[in-house]
């Protein structure tokens, strides 16, 4: 409707300016252009060169001159010959990092629904809570990630509960939920020890993912807010249980938000600094012997492998999802 | 019927009427409602709730309480066992001597210039492409957006190398090496290490860190604008652009703020870019600035481990100073910008 007379009024206007009208929705298509024209000019100005260079170092052996040029020489896929098969570290480093981006990630997007689906329950102080969980987005990146990392003044002071009980036993905070009592937990519930290891690889690991939580907190809080309260009243009036509710209800609406934020994880956790392959081909770079243009093919490969596995993530994902038709 | 098995009267007036009754006393009717299995359950999940909340809050939280009381200790505190949490001589000189020999507040001011002209820049930037993105239907609109997320999936490592060679003698298209070829000028491109514009061109381009991410969510902001809002605004004789300014522009501040928030972030905590870009020793970025200070080098053999790791802290602890302070004022924006935009896949 609204379209309609918005087209008749325009017509006018637009035949005054030009002797050929354009309609609306082509001005609007071309304006669409110009608002995505910052991105294109960097994307084919810049950002495209740099790939292309990046991809040609791979096969070349570069060779930097005293006036701060460059050489190359191409030498074909050697450099991507030695990444595989002559740097032995390479491979094994690809290998145990791609597993524990199999393990983190699940982790971390299960993690983030559960505290947001808590968050967004009524209960004291919420927005504290809030405030508290979103701060490692902010805060614990880049470098204070860097100065964490070896930080032995963390692990000291977690080392103990902070009263001595003389005898000097080490019974601190972190072993409160030790290993130990998580495994015989397990071992009594009969799961499988699959799960029992993944679980107590995650509880181990508990801080790292809830410091990498933060953005897909916030976009499923997002999505679980746009779910119309109304659909939950009629649930409670049919008297649907809140375990039925979540299953029902509030999983399919949120499972967009879900195909979202497991493309994040992935790209962000292996595209983050700090895992394992990353920390790796940055040593490598700075490392002697064409040590940068040997990085370069092996982040390249890295790259396919990963854009392999965000293929498969996403495809796999997308069969579950559940779109609410919108009208 | 009988009068006495009627509810007596209390007091009666026009309108209202007060009657007495058998009613069950209170505490069995208190009984009644709170000591049953449903209230029990209640009970024991918000508490569980509770539990977590508080847990998870103290893993987050513990790492900025032990920064903290480490950097007032001194160097006695650390060769100390009995001191863990709380310093025995608390002491300012790791303070001091941080900001006076690292020279805090010079790269304060750097990275302050760098990261709010970046910060400014990829807001506003991710903010046009993402409206582009949203309320436009144009032939490859989608293809386009695949390359947003395009530049999002390639690691930045894969590109160090010839980034840096490209902002060395930056040059588009090739112009400046055919000026320079020609000799009209001396060098074959404008020299940007240890300069800003690295930094700067990628933002203004949408390409520098996780912009892609930037621009989904504003796409996703837009996307929740009802179309109607636009198309009054046409109806009333305003362009495209002058809707986006004086329309779009102050209804989206919350989410602009978020996403200036995180930009303007990790901008300031980065040491990716500021490591390929700034190779010269003098630029005084914060990223620069985490190292011992040299009149507390001195330090004896027991004590080194944890007191390095101590400085390094407080170092830390310095350069998310102002963050920190910008978080509190913005905290509030963040969930409110993301709630109230109702991203949905």
């Amino acid at each position: 409707m609204n379209q309609a007379i918005n087209k008749k009024q325009m017509a006018p206007a637009a035949a005054k300016k030009s002797k050929k009208p354009a309609s609306l929705d082509k001005r609007k298509a071309r304006s669409g252009w110009l608002f995505i024209l910052p991105f294109l000019l960097g994307f084919v100005l810049i950002y495209l060169p740099i790939i292309v260079d990046s991809i040609r170092f791979s096969f070349n052996e570069i060779q930097i001159l005293t006036n701060g040029g460059y050489e190359l020489h191409f030498v074909g896929l050697d450099n991507y010959r030695e990444a595989l098969f002559v740097d032995t570290d390479f491979t094994q480093t690809l290998i145990s990092g791609l597993g524990q981006l199999v393990i983190d990630i699940p982790a971390i997007v299960f993690f983030s629904l559960f505290i947001a689906i808590i968050l967004n329950q009524k209960i004291i102080g919420r927005a504290a809570f809030r405030a508290i969980f979103f701060i490692p987005v902010i805060l614990t990146t880049g470098l204070i990630g860097q100065i964490d990392t070896n930080n032995a003044m963390l692990s000291y002071m977690n080392s103990d509960a902070g009263i001595d009980t003389g005898a000097g036993t080490e019974s601190g905070t972190s072993q409160i939920l030790s290993v130990m009592d998580l495994q015989s937990l397990f071992a009594n519930m009969a799961v499988g020890k699959g799960l029992m290891e993944y679980v107590v690889g995650a509880v181990n690991n508990i801080f790292d993912i809830v410091n990498r939580c933060g953005v897909q907190m916030l976009i499923f809080l997002s999505g679980l807010q746009s779910i119309s309260p109304a659909i939950y009243e009629s649930c409670q009036i049919d008297g649907a249980s809140g375990w039925e509710t979540f299953w029902k209800v509030t999983l399919p609406m949120i499972s967009p938000m879900i195909l979202v934020n497991t493309i994040y994880t992935v790209i962000d956790a292996f595209t983050s600094s700090s895992n394992k392959v990353m920390s790796y081909i940055s040593t490598v770079y700075s490392g002697a012997n064409n040590g940068n243009v040997l990085s370069s093919a092996m982040s390249w490969m890295y790259f396919l492998i990963v854009i392999l596995i965000l293929a498969a993530v996403a495809g796999l994902l997308s069969m579950f999802v559940f779109y609410q038709r919108k009208d | 019927m009988n009068r006495a098995e009627a509810p007596k009267i209390k007091k009666e007036s026009k309108n209202k009427i007060r009657v007495e009754f058998d009613r069950t006393p209170l505490v069995q009717r208190l009984k009644a409602k709170f000591l049953n299995l449903y209230t029990l359950k209640k009970v024991l999940l918000y508490l569980f709730r509770l539990m977590l909340l508080i847990g998870v809050s103290y893993i987050i939280l513990f790492p900025f309480f032990s920064k903290i009381s480490s950097s007032f200790m001194s160097e006695s505190d650390f060769v100390d066992v009995t001191v863990r949490l709380i310093p025995k001589t608390p002491t300012l000189t790791t303070y001091k001597a941080i900001i006076t020999e690292n020279s805090y507040f010079k790269a304060f001011a750097n990275t302050f210039v760098l990261s709010l002209v970046c910060g400014l820049l990829q807001t506003f930037i991710c903010c046009l492409i993402g409206y582009g993105f949203a309320k436009f239907k144009f032939k490859g609109s989608n293809v386009l957006f695949m390359l947003v997320i395009f530049t999002m999936v390639v690691p930045h490592t894969t590109l160090q190398l010839s980034m840096f060679m490209h902002f060395k003698d930056f040059d588009v298209l090739g112009i400046m090496g055919l000026l320079n070829k020609i000799g009209l000028t001396a060098k074959p491109g404008f020299q940007l290490l240890n300069t800003n514009w690295p930094l700067w061109i990628l933002s203004a381009t949408g390409l520098a860190y996780k912009n892609g991410l930037f621009i989904f969510l504003m796409r996703q902001f837009f996307r929740g604008i009802p179309d109607e809002l636009e198309e009054s605004a046409y109806l009333d004789g305003a362009g495209v652009f002058r809707t986006f300014f004086s329309i779009i522009i102050p209804i989206s501040v919350t989410m602009m703020i978020t996403v200036f928030m995180f930009s303007f972030c990790w901008q300031w905590t980065d040491t990716f870019y500021t490591n390929a870009f700034y190779t010269r020793q003098g630029t005084l970025l914060l990223s620069k600035i985490v190292q011992v200070p040299q009149s507390l080098s001195d330090m004896s053999a027991a004590s080194k481990t944890l007191y390095t790791a101590a400085v390094n802290n407080t170092c830390g602890l310095l350069i998310i100073l102002p963050l920190i302070v910008l978080y509190l004022f913005g905290q509030k924006y963040i969930v409110q910008g993301i709630e109230r935009s109702g991203i949905t896949g």
